[in-house]
């Protein structure tokens, strides 16, 4: 069962005000770089429970979602 | 011809625990109070719980009950407030005619707006877009008038578009009770009913002289809003309705006893009251407390200030006063509400009274406004009255910080 998962998460504020975020740090010390967002829409997870704005991002070469909920971001995570 | 959505979500409060608990979204969910402060009724219900008979408002016991395997979770404000102000946002991306009812509903005037268009199609893509993006579902009446709207809300849910037109209405809306319409209550309903009057269509139907005998001004309202002639507008989002007046009201941790109990509830009330004045820069001319005792049983009483007042302690000596004239005991209180109304500005000048010592009352004023400052940066327990402290289970409760969301009117 997949649950929500807040991460931190490196992010750069744009001139315009957009937030992109860079790069994920997972809780064990690793860090993701997001290669890409493929897409920015807002959208509820019915996943992991919650809403916000979902940043389509490709790391590893797999796309994943990563979401800003209020100044939270929380991703969709395999087992708690 | 007009083009009215009235927009409503769907069991508001269950829906959004249900969307961020995963784990309890197949299953019989109630928003439920603390039982206890003494707040223990339902709010809100998943449909699921309401298969088994559970309602809003019902004792959380009776709802057990009922259904021996709900799960309530307690009531979470600011995330609902947060969700109100999502579904907003959408709405306010179709028209600024944006009006809302409540935290839940809303009705959007989109006449202006359909760009070739129609109603339905645009409703049709508003009730995607709270699924897509908030994860909850809204149900949707398109109608050219703003109460049949919402009949048409509640015509068909969850997450559903309901058309009402000229062409359909006696169809659709003059079979159903006339307990539906808007502002027919159960004690109209009784009332129409003993005249043979039970469904919208009967009630649009009934002579308007005996509609205007039954209820006055009022009945000339129901029947035009069963004959679908309300032509009441969409109020403009940024018109923010003038406020009228403001108050609190809490319900006792325990049942009050004595006039001393009374006086701690109704201190922390004006305290609530008078510093809610003074940040909105208002004085009142007027104040009214409802009572409700042990037994459930409830009436208000209202009295005049000899002047525009936002002082505390003349708020809590007028309205204690107004107690002690009008309650004889008979039975412990169980919970107080406190407004004050005929509210003006508070750099309105005023009479000054002769009688009075005007000086005092301002020095009062300043003392209150530093006080609220305190208050603001460190919380409302960081000054009390001495008064407060012989029961400081009653006076913890603190009704302006507390996330008290009351329904709001129609008129």
């Amino acid at each position: 069962m997949s649950c929500k998962k807040y991460v931190d998460v490196t992010a750069r504020f744009t001139a315009e005000g957009t937030v992109l975020p860079l790069e994920i740090h997972w809780e064990d010390g690793r860090k993701y770089p997001i290669d890409r967002i493929l897409d920015i829409r807002p959208a509820a997870s019915l996943k992991a429970g919650g809403a916000g704005i979902r940043y389509t991002c490709r790391i590893e070469g797999r796309s994943k979602y990563l979401y800003l909920e209020e100044n939270k971001w929380f991703v969709e995570a395999k087992e708690q | 011809m007009r083009s009215i959505l009235h927009s409503d979500c769907n069991s508001f409060y269950a829906s959004v625990e249900c969307l961020h608990r995963p784990e309890i979204r197949c299953k019989p969910v109630a928003v439920g109070g603390d039982p206890e402060q003494r707040h223990g009724i339902i709010l809100a219900k998943n449909p699921l719980a309401g298969r088994y008979g559970v309602k809003t408002g019902q004792a959380l016991w009776q709802a057990r009950q009922k259904c021996p395997g709900l799960i309530i979770v307690p009531p979470n404000f600011p995330l609902y407030l947060r969700f109100s102000r999502l579904a907003k946002e959408i709405y306010l991306d179709y028209t600024d005619q944006v009006e809302p009812f409540g935290l839940d509903e809303a009705w959007l005037d989109i006449t202006g707006n359909l760009s070739g268009n129609t109603g339905t199609f645009l409703a049709e893509e508003i009730r995607r877009r709270i699924k897509r993006e908030l994860g909850i579902t809204v149900s949707i009446g398109v109608s050219f008038n703003k109460v049949f709207a919402k009949l048409g809300s509640d015509y068909k849910k969850p997450d559903a578009v309901t058309v009402i037109e000229k062409s359909t209405y006696k169809k659709m809306v003059w079979p159903l009770p006339a307990g539906d319409l808007l502002y027919v209550g159960p004690s109209t309903q009784r009332r129409l009913s003993s005249y043979g009057i039970h469904t919208i269509g009967e009630l649009a139907q009934s002579p308007l002289h005996l509609l205007r005998s039954l209820f006055g001004k009022y009945g000339e309202i129901l029947h035009c809003f069963a004959n679908g002639l309300d032509v009441s507008p969409v109020a403009k989002y940024d018109n923010q309705p003038t406020v009228k007046s403001i108050g609190n009201s809490a319900t006792a941790p325990r049942d009050l006893l004595h006039n001393e109990d009374v006086r701690i509830l109704l201190s922390v009330l004006a305290d609530s009251v008078g510093r809610r004045l003074r940040e909105q820069g208002f004085k009142a001319r007027a104040v009214s407390i409802h009572i409700r005792d042990a037994d459930l049983f409830s009436f208000s009483r209202q009295a005049v200030f000899p002047q525009y007042t936002n002082i505390t302690s003349e708020i809590l000596e007028k309205s204690f006063s107004l107690f002690r004239q009008n309650y004889s005991w008979g039975k412990p209180v169980r919970s107080i509400g406190m407004h004050v109304f005929d509210l003006t500005g508070d750099t309105v000048p005023t009479q000054a009274n002769f009688f009075q010592d005007e000086k005092k009352r301002l020095r009062l004023e300043h003392l209150e406004k530093a006080a609220d400052g305190l208050k603001n940066r460190f919380g409302t327990g960081i000054l009390q009255p001495a008064s407060q402290l012989i029961d400081r289970k009653l006076s913890q409760i603190d009704p302006k910080n507390d996330h008290n969301i009351h329904p709001v009117g129609f008129f």
